[in-house]
Order: C-alpha cells, then sequence, then structure tokens
C-alpha cells in the first residue's frame, strides 16, 4: 500500500455532485494530524471543514481555492509516513493506481456485482455522477482490482448509443456482471442470451429489455418498433407522434436556433397616433370595407423601415451576405395545424391599401388551413404578432435563412409621459431578434428604433422618409 | 452548595450551574424535590460518559465528512441531557429514541459503531431493541413518541406497573417535533390511558433551522397541562439535573401515575445533521452565549472545585476518548457491505413460512449468478 493516499472529494451531502474549494487551511508540506481541519468546501448545501483523514505530510494540493471540483476527483495528497523519507511524487499513474481511500482495506464481497472497492460501492462517499466512482468497477482478469476501477470505465457515458450494438457471438464478451434488472435478467436467460455479451443501452450502461430483444433477434432495427408499441398506454400520458407542421416547426426552429446566433433588443413604443391614424383611415369612403388592424400598420413599418437600412433583409449564405432589395414578408399565423408563416410576396412594393388586402388574405387562408406552399417559402422578414394571445413581448426565433424578426405586443392603454405629462395613452413593445452574424447591436437598435418612431409618429414619419 | 429552593414558573431545574456550583435541591411546583446525590466515582463517572460520548460523536461527523457516512446528526451540545436521562433508566425501562441519541444509546450499552453502520448504509442500525431496551432510530420526526405510548400501554395492561420495580418507558424527540400531529396524540393517548411513559422533549432551540418561537408561544413544558399530566423544565446542559429530573419521572411512571414530560433545555452547537449550515440562520453571538453553558465544563469545574478529581484522571480520560474514537474510526473503515440474504432476518420475530420460502427462493437466485456473467 503506497504510503501516498489521495483524498477525493466526497459527497458531502446526500447526492451532491460538486464542491467548491473555498479555503485552504493547509499547504503543501505541512504535517497534519488526523481529522486536523485542512480544507473549506462549499457545497449547494453548506460551508463545511473537512478533518483530514489521515495524519502526515501534506504533498500536493490538487485545486486551487476558488475551483469547483466534481466529487469523486482527488483534492490533497497526503504522505502518511515522511518519516520514512523522500516519497515519490504523485503522478497521474499513481493516482490511478492508489484509487481511492486506502485505508478501508480488504472487503469481503458480498454484493451481486462481486468485489468492489469499498469506496465504489453503498450509499457513502462519493456521489452519484463521479465517472470511476460511481460506476460499477470493471477489472480484467489479472489485473490487481485496485488498478482497475477508476482507470478504464469500460461502461459507456450515459448518453444512450442511438442503436444497440449487435452482439458479437464468441467475441467480446465481458467477464464482468452485467448491469441489468431482474426482470431483463429472467427474459435473458428464458431467450437464451447471453448478457455478458451485450452493451447496455440503459442508464450507467445496464441492459434493458430491449438490448435482449434486440440480441434475440440478431439485430438492432426490427425490434425497437414492436416494443415501442409494447409500451402500455398510460391513462396518465400522451404520446403524440410527431409529424407535418409540428415536425416542420421543430426541424426548423432547431436548425436556426443553432446556427444563427441570436440577440434580442426590445423597445416600448407609444403608438397612440397610429392608432388615431387606423381611426382616421376607417371613415376613409376607399377603405369602408377593408379590415385595418395595427399590424397592418407595423407591417408599412417594417416595410419602410427595412428600406433604410437593407442588411436587417439579408440571408447568411456562409461565404458572402445575400441582400435583397425586395421583401417577402413573412406573418407568423398560428393555426390548428400549428404555426405556419406564409408571406406576402414583394410586399415593400405594395400600396398600404394593397398590403391590406394581402394580409388579409393571407391571415384567411392560413386560417382556413389551405395555404400553398409556395406561399411558405422564399420568406426575407417577419413579423410575429404575439400581442394577439395578449403577452407583450417575446424572444421570437428566427426563421432559417432570415436575418430579423420583430414580435409585436399586445397595445394596452399605459400611463405614460406625453408633452410633459402623465396621460393614457397606447403603448406596445417591439421585441426584434437578429441574426448577429449580419446584424451589429447598432444597426439593430437603429431598425428597430426607426419602426417605432413610424408608429410613434406615422404621418411626420412618412413625410420625412419619402 | 447553594441553598435549594423552587424554580420561578418557567425557570428551570437546575442542580449545577454554569460556573460548577452544586444546588443540594429543588422542589417543584408539585412538591418533588429534585436532588442528584451521587458517590465520587459516579461524578466522575458521568464526567467521563460526556467526554467520551462528545469524542464518539465527533469521530463520526469527521467521518462523514471524509465520505465514509452518508450523513450524520451531531448531538454536540446536547450531551448532559442525553448521558443524565440515560443514566437516570433501570435496566427494565424501555427507551426510544430519535436519530440523535447516540449519547443515550452509549448509556444503553450498545455499541457505538451500530448508528454508523446505520448512517453508512450498510445495515439497518444493527442492535437488538428487545436486549438492550432501545428501540431502534426513527428517523420520521415524532413517530417513535406513539410507539412509545402504545408499548407503555402494553407495560400497563401486562401489570408491570405500581411498584418500585415496575417498568417505564421514555421517548425522545426534539423541539420540532412537538408540531407534529404523531406527538400531540400519543400526549393525548398517554394521557387518557395513564400510559407510564416519560416524554423527554430535548428543546435544542431550533427545528433544523427554525427557530423554537416559530413552534410555540408558551414554554414547551407547559404544553403538558392541556393534556392532563405534568411537564417539568429542566436545565438540559445540567447532567445533574437531567439525571435527577428523568429519574423523579420515570418512578413516578412505574409506580403507575402516569405520564410526564420534561423539556430539556439545551441546545444544538453543531448543525442539524452534516447536510446542514447553521451560519446560514443564525448567529455567532447566540452560539457563543451557550458555549458559556457547555455541560462538559461546569461539570469539570465542579470536580476540580471539590477536589474529587485530579489532573492525571482528566488526562486519562481524554486518552480513554482518544483511544476509543480511533478504534471506532478503525472498525467503521472494515466494515463489511451487507449479504442480500440478511434482507430477510428479524422480519418476524418466531420466523415466517413465507419469509423461509422467500429467503429460499432468493438463495437459489443468488445462486444462479455463480460461474456465470449473469
Amino acid at each position: 500500500m503506497s504510503r501516498i493516499k489521495h483524498f477525493n472529494l466526497p459527497d458531502l451531502g446526500e447526492g451532491l455532485v460538486e464542491g467548491e474549494i473555498i479555503k485552504w487551511l493547509v499547504q503543501v508540506g505541512d504535517e497534519i494530524e488526523l481529522n486536523q481541519p485542512i480544507v473549506e468546501v462549499e457545497t449547494a448545501k453548506a460551508a463545511v471543514e473537512i478533518p483530514a483523514k489521515w495524519g502526515g505530510k501534506v504533498v500536493q494540493i490538487h485545486y486551487p481555492e476558488g475551483t469547483t471540483v466534481e466529487v469523486g476527483n482527488p483534492i490533497i495528497s497526503i504522505d502518511t509516513d515522511p518519516a520514512a523519507g523522500e516519497a515519490p511524487e504523485p503522478s497521474a499513474a499513481s493516482l490511478a493506481a492508489v484509487e481511492v481511500a486506502p485505508a478501508e482495506g480488504s472487503v469481503e464481497p458480498g454484493l451481486i456485482g462481486g468485489p468492489a472497492p469499498k469506496a465504489n460501492a453503498v450509499l457513502v462517499g462519493y456521489g452519484p455522477k463521479t465517472p470511476s466512482a460511481k460506476r460499477r468497477p470493471r477489472k480484467t482478469d489479472g489485473a490487481p482490482a485496485a488498478a482497475a476501477a477508476p482507470v478504464a470505465p469500460v461502461v459507456p457515458a450515459p448518453a444512450p448509443p442511438v442503436e444497440p450494438p449487435a452482439p458479437a457471438p464468441g467475441a467480446g464478451r465481458s467477464d464482468q456482471v452485467a448491469l441489468a434488472k431482474p426482470p431483463v435478467r429472467k427474459l435473458a436467460k428464458d431467450l437464451g442470451v447471453d448478457l455478458g455479451t451485450l452493451v447496455g443501452s440503459g442508464p450507467q450502461g445496464s441492459i434493458t429489455r430491449d438490448d435482449v430483444l434486440a440480441a434475440q433477434n440478431g439485430g438492432a432495427a426490427p425490434v425497437a418498433a414492436p416494443s415501442v408499441a409494447a409500451v402500455p398506454a398510460g391513462a396518465r400520458e400522451q404520446r403524440i407522434p410527431v409529424k407535418g407542421v409540428r415536425k416542420l416547426t421543430a426541424e426548423n426552429m432547431v436548425a436556426s436556433a443553432f446556427t444563427a446566433p441570436h440577440v434580442t433588443v426590445f423597445l416600448t413604443v407609444d403608438m397612440t397616433r397610429t392608432m388615431q391614424a387606423i381611426d382616421r383611415l376607417r371613415v376613409l369612403p376607399d377603405w369602408r370595407e377593408v379590415r385595418i388592424s395595427p399590424l397592418l400598420l407595423l407591417a408599412k413599418a417594417v416595410l419602410l423601415a427595412a428600406k433604410r437600412h437593407p442588411m436587417v433583409n439579408s440571408t447568411w449564405a456562409g461565404d458572402e451576405i445575400i441582400v435583397k432589395d425586395y421583401v417577402n414578408l413573412g406573418i407568423a399565423a398560428a393555426t390548428e395545424r400549428g404555426l405556419i408563416v406564409p408571406n406576402i410576396k414583394d410586399a415593400d412594393r405594395l400600396s398600404l391599401r394593397g398590403l391590406a388586402d394581402a394580409l388579409t388574405a393571407l391571415v384567411q387562408t392560413a386560417k382556413s388551413g389551405k395555404t400553398p406552399p409556395a406561399d411558405m417559402s422564399g420568406g426575407t422578414l417577419t413579423i410575429t404578432n404575439v400581442g394577439v394571445f395578449g403577452v407583450d413581448a417575446g424572444t421570437p426565433i428566427l426563421p432559417p435563412g432570415e436575418s430579423a424578426i420583430i414580435a409585436f405586443g399586445a397595445v394596452r392603454e399605459m400611463p405614460w409621459v406625453h408633452e410633459g405629462q402623465i396621460q393614457i395613452r397606447q403603448v406596445t413593445q417591439l421585441a426584434m431578434s437578429f441574426d448577429h452574424r449580419i446584424i451589429d447591436g447598432e444597426l439593430g437598435a437603429k431598425y428597430l428604433r426607426d419602426v417605432g418612431a413610424f408608429l410613434s409618429d406615422p404621418e411626420a414619419t412618412l413625410l420625412a422618409w419619402t | 452548595m447553594a441553598k435549594g429552593g423552587s424554580p420561578p414558573d418557567g425557570e428551570l431545574v437546575q442542580l449545577l450551574t454554569p460556573e460548577g456550583e452544586r444546588i443540594e435541591s429543588v422542589t417543584g411546583s408539585d412538591g418533588t424535590v429534585y436532588r442528584a446525590d451521587f458517590t465520587d466515582e459516579e461524578y466522575r463517572g458521568l464526567y467521563r460518559d460526556l467526554v467520551i460520548v462528545r469524542k464518539l460523536d465527533a469521530e463520526a461527523t469527521a467521518l462523514q465528512r471524509q465520505g465514509e457516512l452518508g450523513i450524520w446528526a451531531s448531538l454536540l451540545g446536547q450531551e448532559a441531557a442525553q448521558v443524565g436521562s440515560g443514566r437516570a433508566l433501570r435496566s427494565q425501562d424501555m427507551a426510544f429514541p430519535t436519530y440523535r441519541e447516540h449519547g443515550v444509546l452509549y448509556c444503553r450499552g450498545i455499541d457505538p459503531i451500530m448508528p454508523l453502520g446505520l448512517f453508512r448504509g450498510v445495515d439497518q442500525g444493527g442492535w437488538d431493541p428487545n436486549e438492550f431496551k432501545f428501540n431502534m432510530y426513527t428517523i420520521v420526526i415524532g413517530a417513535q413518541t406513539l410507539h412509545a405510548t402504545g408499548y407503555a400501554m402494553g407495560v400497563t395492561m401486562d401489570g408491570k406497573t405500581g411498584t418500585d420495580d415496575g417498568e417505564a418507558v421514555i421517548a425522545y424527540f426534539g423541539d420540532g417535533a412537538t408540531s407534529q400531529g404523531d406527538v400531540n396524540e400519543a400526549f393525548i393517548w398517554a394521557g387518557v390511558f395513564n400510559a407510564p411513559l416519560v416524554f423527554f422533549c430535548q428543546n435544542n432551540q431550533y427545528a433544523i433551522s427554525e427557530p423554537l418561537e416559530r413552534q410555540t408561544r408558551i414554554p414547551l413544558y407547559r404544553r403538558a397541562g392541556g393534556f392532563g399530566f405534568p411537564g417539568i423544565r429542566v436545565d438540559g446542559n445540567d447532567v445533574l439535573a437531567s439525571y435527577a429530573v428523568t429519574r423523579a419521572a420515570l418512578d413516578h411512571a412505574r409506580l403507575g401515575q402516569g405520564p410526564t414530560l420534561i423539556e430539556a433545555y439545551t441546545y444544538r452547537m453543531g448543525a442539524h445533521t452534516t447536510n446542514d449550515d447553521p451560519t446560514r440562520y443564525r448567529i455567532a453571538s447566540e452560539v457563543e452565549a451557550w458555549q458559556a453553558k457547555d455541560p462538559i465544563k461546569r461539570v469539570r469545574a465542579f470536580l476540580e472545585r471539590e477536589q474529587v478529581a485530579d489532573a492525571a484522571f482528566f488526562a486519562e480520560v481524554d486518552e480513554q476518548a482518544k483511544r476509543e474514537s480511533l478504534h471506532l474510526r478503525e472498525r467503521v473503515l472494515e466494515m463489511p457491505d451487507p449479504s442480500p440474504m440478511t434482507l430477510f432476518d428479524n422480519v418476524y420475530p418466531n420466523g415466517s413460512p413465507l419469509v423461509d420460502q422467500e429467503r429460499e427462493r432468493f438463495g437459489q437466485y443468488l445462486a444462479s449468478f455463480e460461474g456465470s456473467a449473469h
């Protein structure tokens, strides 16, 4: 047994996975006694002093103060017999060989898993997440048990493989006891499947029913389906196949969220004048039959502001940025089938009246579920009207290929400072997410500010911009 | 030695002041005279108990910090309440502990390694409650008071009360447990059925992090009045008073005169358990104030003042405590993992055909893995 003993950070409180080294109370070279406080460690539950597990001389401190250490990692090494002269420097090899807490001595085999180094067993000591200390040790024949445990965890990482590897009869059979629950063991026995030949896909590499069934059928794929169907249809869970709009939405959101770095900026706007403008428009003879909504005016603002800042209407194409001089304005619409984003082609060329008609048609078509696929592709800039659901703002995810999306919050009567006085005004929140690869914060802010300026004072802005 | 007297309402029965001054006797409001007259050897024995119990407890706390125990509930500061009441028990008396009664366990003659096996997760506690007249540690707060009440009612039904040699039962619990339904139900049943039971509440001022004022509007011992039996408050850091008050209450019970609630007024110097950080909810000055009332220091001061013990004695006790704690450590580190077959032990007192059958099948099941990788 080595003189140098390595003290691993224990689980100080039933299921903790890490602790922060607050303060070392000893230094390398210090002679220390058993149970002398050596370090203050703070966990999620408490800040505690850890007493030395062995007396001797401190030969190595593995982590500086302020470090967060995973449970099970060595934090201090102690020469337990410094009087005997120079001790070998602790090395990676000695760390591995000494494993944990050698003071426990030999342990009788008892558990089903066979002999286990003490610190790897039972409830105490080293928490649930440590790579070496938690998993059931697997030793190769002839190798000392002490060396085997922490060095090479054969068990695959917790993330299960997509498909259980096909068994290779006669080859790759582990001599170790495989992890499997008793019903799975029974199934394997009944089917004549040797658990030792399988690689488990369950937690901690345990072998599941599916693994056994797959092995029995000589392959992985075919058995997966029936075994899934065999899951009892519990009344407390519902299983919805992922397809159609849901599947498309999911793919688009994931594709966008994990490729375009999103930034969202917010602006609160007094749009009382816009609301007044809508009221005035409604009484014009030509507009009697037309549906005029705040969304229409926002769409106009988005289009006009895009003319002033063309880069927001662009696409990241890897080695180049495609800036478009047309706007296909997408409108996110909630339908019975789910979220769809049809767009109005060349919306920037439409008059306000034309835009109103297109918007009405788009919404009606979407609600009836008859939006043709062509209407849903080729969008360049998108509005999502979250205000219709009664919320004020969101951080929308970009439709793939677009570089900006504007969320339109609910228009509310709010106290607002207007011309030096607190008045009740109609206020909304705008949020714009943009692709930070293309749009810097300054451009994003300027663009959203222009959209807000239009809503604050549409008449003056129109005169100034056009 | 100071004169005796009656404790004013709400104050403690105290026979040894924090400065180590003996008070000859205290007369309770019902006329009971509390006194503790020990031989010199017995005084020294109480001191030895206190020191060893504290040292073993500290060793267990250290072992938890070193990853050798899953959790530990330290008794630090409560040694006098536990040793005093534990030594007051007679061999026929039955005790129902919480999970913190390591001092009482020690006084019952149980190997102190036993609870460490429980908190190491390698056994269920290990001692035979009937042999030692000390029930298993109860983790569920207050549940043991009902067990104790039922047991005590059984003692009455067996006709084992009413004489000087009668049996009595003691139930330990804390201040937080007094808010539990179980404890209040136990009070009612014990009161109504005149059970030979001593409710020994160690009021250590905190229910984990909740202070006493979140448990009660009146001193806890006065709760007993509402349930129809006497209550008394004792200085729980005074081993002599804890002994005297418990002894009197046990005798009261064994003579068939019913239950008593003892509130041992003390302080938990350490954390609730090793998972707890008391600095988050109590101030250092409060802890310091209680350090001045330390249960061991006052006994030592008394022994020195009365020249009952000399420096060699104190050194010898310290040496013994150190030796026993090291021995405890070595044995903890060597504790074997349990055999799965022990699952079936102690399920029924006289065995059961069903359990026998299950044991046999499980044995066959385990044997089926031998020589195979299954």
